[in-house]
C-alpha cells in the first residue's frame, strides 16, 4: 500500500478521535477529497517539483498517529531550547503537546495549542475567520495537511500587543515509532500595531525516518511585525515540507529567516499575500549541506497592492553530493503600482558533485515598478583562500572562513542575540571548525 | 635563513624561472629589482606556497629545511610573510577579527596557547599607531573599498602582528603616495633587527631610499642577471633596465 493509500484508509480511524460535527470538520473532508483529486503527492512531472522527488521519502511505511504518548526529559532535550533567553515555550512530542517542557499563556493573548483552539467555543470565531483561508488550494500537501489537522501551534496576540518575549516552537520525534509522519498545523494571528518574534525547530532524537508535512498560517494585522526564525538542522533520516502562508495588512512587517542546516529533504514553500499598501515582506536564508541532503526553497510573493516592498536574500553552500533549490516567484498585480521588488540567490558550489537549481520567477503586470533580482552560483575565491592560508589560517579554517563571510550579511539582520549564536555555533560545526566567528 | 638554489618554476607549463639562486641571512634585507613580466612576483609567490606555480626544479630551503612540499600556512607559521602586491577584499571579515584568527592560528601551529584578549588588544592599538591606521579602520571588512595605501599599510600592520622572521614585499610600493610610502617604509624599518630578513621587490628605486638593501639583486627572464649593493639600485634609476641585459 502506498503512503497515499494508507493516508486515505487511515482518515476513518483519525474521525474517532476527533469531533466531526465541528465546522472544521467539513474543511477536514473536502480537503481529503482534494489531496486524492490533485493525485496525492506531487511527482516531479509536477513543475513545482521538477528538481525535487519525494519518491525515496514516502516509500517509506510511516506510522501516521503515533499511539503512545512519550515523555521526555527536559534536561535530555536542553540543548535544543535556546540559551539564557526567556521564550514561551510550546512543545510537541511525536506530534503530542507536551504541557511539562511547554509554557504557555493566556494572560491578555493566546499562546496555545491548535486542538484547543479548534474544539472550544472561546476560539470559534477567530477559526472561522482565518483558519484553512490562506492555503494554495492546488497545493496537495497543504490540503493533506488540512485533512489530518488536529495539532499544533495557536497564537493569537491582539492589537497593540507588542509580546515581551520570543515563542519557541519545538517538535520532537522520539523514535518510539520505526518511522512516523507528523502534521503539525499552526495558527498564528497578530493583529494591528502588534508584534512577535517567533522560532520553530523540528527535531528528530533518533535515527528512525520522520517525515514532517507542515502547514503554518500567518495573518498579520495592521502596522503589526512579524519576526520569524526556522532553524532547520534535523538529522540526516528527517525531511520537512514546510507550508508557510503569511497574509498582511497594511503597513505591516514580516520577516522569515530560513536556516537549513540539516535533514534529509528540506521543502520550504514560503508563501506571501500582501493585502494592503506599504506592506514590507522580508525572507532571508542560509542553507549549508553537503553529503546527499537537499534544500529546496519555494518563495512566492504576491504584489497585489500599491506601494509594497519585498526582500529576499538566500545564500546557498553546497558540498559532497548535495542538491539546493530556489525557486522565487513574485507577482505583481496591475494594480501593485511603485511595487519595489528585491530579489539576490547566491550559491557557492564546493565541489563539482553538488548541485544549485535556481530560478527567478517573476511576473508583472505593473508598469511602474522596481523589480530586481540576481542569481550567482561560484566557488570560493582561489585568491582570498591563498590569502588566507599565506598568514597562517588552515585551509579548511580559510575555506569555513570565506563561507561564513558569504553568508554573513543574512545573520546581520537576526534580531535577538542567543538565535545568532545559535546559527554561528551550528555553521563551525557545520564546516567541522573551532571558529567562533565573531566577524 | 632562507636559501634558493636553482629555482625553476613555471605556470600552467609555461617556464616562468630560469635557475634563480639567492641567500639572505638574518639581519640582511635584498632587494629585487627587475622590469615588469622579469618574474618578481612569481619569486615571491612561490616562496610563500602558492600552489598555482609548479617548482619543476631547485629547492627552497628556510632555517635549513627543504619548505618546496609545504603548504603556505605551513611557511606562515614558520614566519614567512608576503605582503601582497594585491592584498585581496574579503567582505564580512574585519580587519581585526582576520588577524585575531591568523595570529591564534598560528599560536596553535606553534602549540602556543591562544594570544590573550587584552594583549592582542594592546598589540593592535600598539602596531596600528605605528603604521597610523585610525582605529576605525580596524573594524571595516578586509580590504573592502580600501584606498591603494591603505590595503599596503594594512599589509605592514599585518606583519607588524605576525612578527616573521622572513617578510617578502610585492610591490609594496606601488600605489602609494609619498607621505603613506613614508608610513610603511618607517613601519618597516621599526621591525627590522638582527633575527630576521626582509625581502623588498619592487620596480622602481624610491621605496629603496626609505628602506635601504644591504644587497640589490637584478632579475631578467627568469633569471637573477646581477648582484650588487645599494648602489645598483641607482645605477638602475639611471640608466633603466636595458644597461643590464
Amino acid at each position: 500500500m502506498s503512503l497515499s493509500e494508507k493516508l486515505l484508509s487511515s482518515f476513518l480511524a483519525f474521525e474517532l478521535d476527533i469531533n466531526i460535527q465541528s465546522p472544521v470538520h467539513n474543511k477536514r473532508t473536502k480537503a481529503l477529497k482534494e489531496f486524492e483529486k490533485l493525485g496525492g503527492f506531487p511527482t516531479k512531472k509536477n513543475e513545482a517539483w521538477k528538481y525535487t522527488s519525494l519518491k525515496n521519502v514516502i516509500k517509506q511505511d510511516y506510522t501516521i498517529f503515533s499511539k503512545k504518548k512519550n515523555v521526555l526529559e527536559f534536561k535530555s532535550v536542553k540543548n535544543y531550547f535556546l540559551d539564557n533567553t526567556e521564550t514561551y515555550k510550546l512543545v510537541f512530542v511525536d506530534g503530542f503537546f507536551d504541557p511539562f517542557l511547554s509554557q504557555t499563556s493566556h494572560d491578555g493573548l493566546d499562546i496555545c495549542i491548535l486542538s484547543a483552539a479548534l474544539t472550544k467555543p472561546v476560539y470559534s470565531n477567530i477559526i472561522s475567520k482565518y483558519f484553512n483561508t490562506s492555503i494554495n488550494q492546488d497545493d496537495s500537501l497543504s490540503q493533506l495537511n488540512t485533512a489530518f489537522s488536529k495539532e499544533g501551534v495557536y497564537i493569537h496576540i491582539p492589537k497593540n500587543k507588542i509580546l515581551d518575549k520570543p515563542v519557541e516552537i519545538l517538535h520532537f520525534a522520539t523514535g518510539n515509532e520505526a518511522s512516523l509522519m507528523l502534521q503539525p498545523r499552526n495558527l498564528i494571528v497578530i493583529e494591528n500595531n502588534a508584534q512577535t518574534e517567533i522560532i520553530e525547530t523540528h527535531q528528530s532524537l533518533t535515527n528512525n525516518p520522520i517525515f514532517t508535512n507542515c502547514v503554518t498560517e500567518i495573518f498579520v494585522g495592521l502596522n503589526a511585525h512579524l519576526d520569524y526564525y526556522k532553524i532547520q538542522n534535523d538529522n540526516l533520516n528527517s525531511s520537512l515540507i514546510d507550508n508557510t502562508y503569511i497574509s498582511q495588512d497594511q503597513d505591516s512587517t514580516a520577516k522569515v529567516h530560513t536556516f537549513s542546516f540539516g535533514g534529509k529533504l528540506t521543502r520550504n514553500n514560503l508563501n506571501y499575500f500582501q493585502k494592503g499598501s506599504y506592506v514590507n515582506s522580508t525572507m532571508k536564508g542560509i542553507t549549508i549541506i553537503d553529503d546527499n541532503q537537499l534544500v529546496d526553497h519555494h518563495t512566492l510573493v504576491d504584489h497585489a497592492k500599491p506601494n509594497c516592498e519585498s526582500h529576499q536574500d538566500y545564500k546557498g553552500i553546497y558540498s559532497g553530493k548535495s542538491t539546493g533549490v530556489f525557486n522565487g516567484k513574485i507577482v505583481v498585480d496591475k494594480i501593485a503600482q511603485k511595487t519595489n521588488a528585491f530579489q539576490q540567490n547566491n550559491n557557492i558550489l564546493l565541489n563539482d558533485k553538488s548541485t544549485i537549481n535556481s530560478k527567478p520567477q517573476l511576473e508583472i503586470f505593473a508598469d511602474d515598478v522596481k523589480c530586481s533580482h540576481g542569481c550567482t552560483i561560484g566557488q570560493l575565491d582561489k585568491d582570498a583562500l591563498f590569502y588566507l592560508r599565506a598568514r597562517g589560517i588552515p585551509k579548511k579554517e580559510a575555506k569555513a572562513l570565506l563561507t561564513y563571510a558569504f553568508a554573513n550579511n543574512v545573520l546581520e539582520s537576526v534580531n535577538i542575540p542567543s538565535v545568532k549564536s545559535r546559527i554561528k555555533k551550528i555553521i563551525a560545526k557545520k564546516l567541522e571548525v573551532d571558529l567562533e566567528f565573531d566577524l | 635563513m632562507l636559501s634558493i638554489d636553482n629555482l625553476h618554476v613555471s605556470v600552467e607549463g609555461k617556464p616562468i624561472l630560469n635557475g634563480i639562486n639567492l641567500d639572505v641571512r638574518a639581519g640582511e634585507v635584498h632587494a629585487i629589482m627587475g622590469p615588469n613580466g622579469s618574474g618578481k612576483s612569481t619569486l615571491s609567490s612561490v616562496i610563500a606556497g602558492n600552489e598555482d606555480y609548479e617548482v619543476t626544479e631547485g629547492d627552497i630551503v628556510y632555517k635549513k629545511e627543504n619548505i618546496i612540499e609545504l603548504s603556505p600556512e605551513e611557511r606562515a607559521h614558520k614566519g614567512i610573510f608576503l605582503s601582497f602586491q594585491y592584498p585581496v577584499e574579503i567582505p564580512g571579515v574585519t580587519v581585526t577579527n582576520f588577524i585575531k584568527t591568523a595570529i591564534n592560528s598560528n599560536q596553535k601551529a606553534r602549540n602556543e596557547s591562544e594570544m590573550p584578549a587584552n594583549t592582542m588588544l594592546k598589540k593592535i592599538r600598539e602596531k596600528s599607531k605605528l603604521l597610523e591606521i585610525d582605529s576605525k579602520f580596524l573594524s571595516r571588512s578586509l580590504n573592502e573599498g580600501f584606498s591603494g595605501g591603505e590595503k599596503k599599510r594594512n599589509e605592514i600592520f599585518q606583519m607588524a602582528m605576525l612578527e616573521p622572521s622572513l617578510s617578502i614585499l610585492d610591490e609594496t610600493d606601488s600605489g602609494l603616495d609619498i607621505d603613506a610610502l613614508k608610513i610603511v617604509a618607517n613601519g618597516v624599518n621599526k621591525l627590522r633587527n638582527k633575527d630576521n630578513a626582509i625581502i623588498v621587490i619592487t620596480h622602481y628605486q624610491r621605496l629603496l631610499d626609505h628602506i635601504i638593501p644591504d644587497y640589490v639583486h637584478v632579475l631578467h627572464e627568469g633569471k637573477i642577471v646581477k648582484s650588487g649593493d645599494k648602489e645598483l639600485a641607482h645605477q638602475l634609476e639611471e640608466k633603466g633596465y636595458d644597461w643590464i641585459k
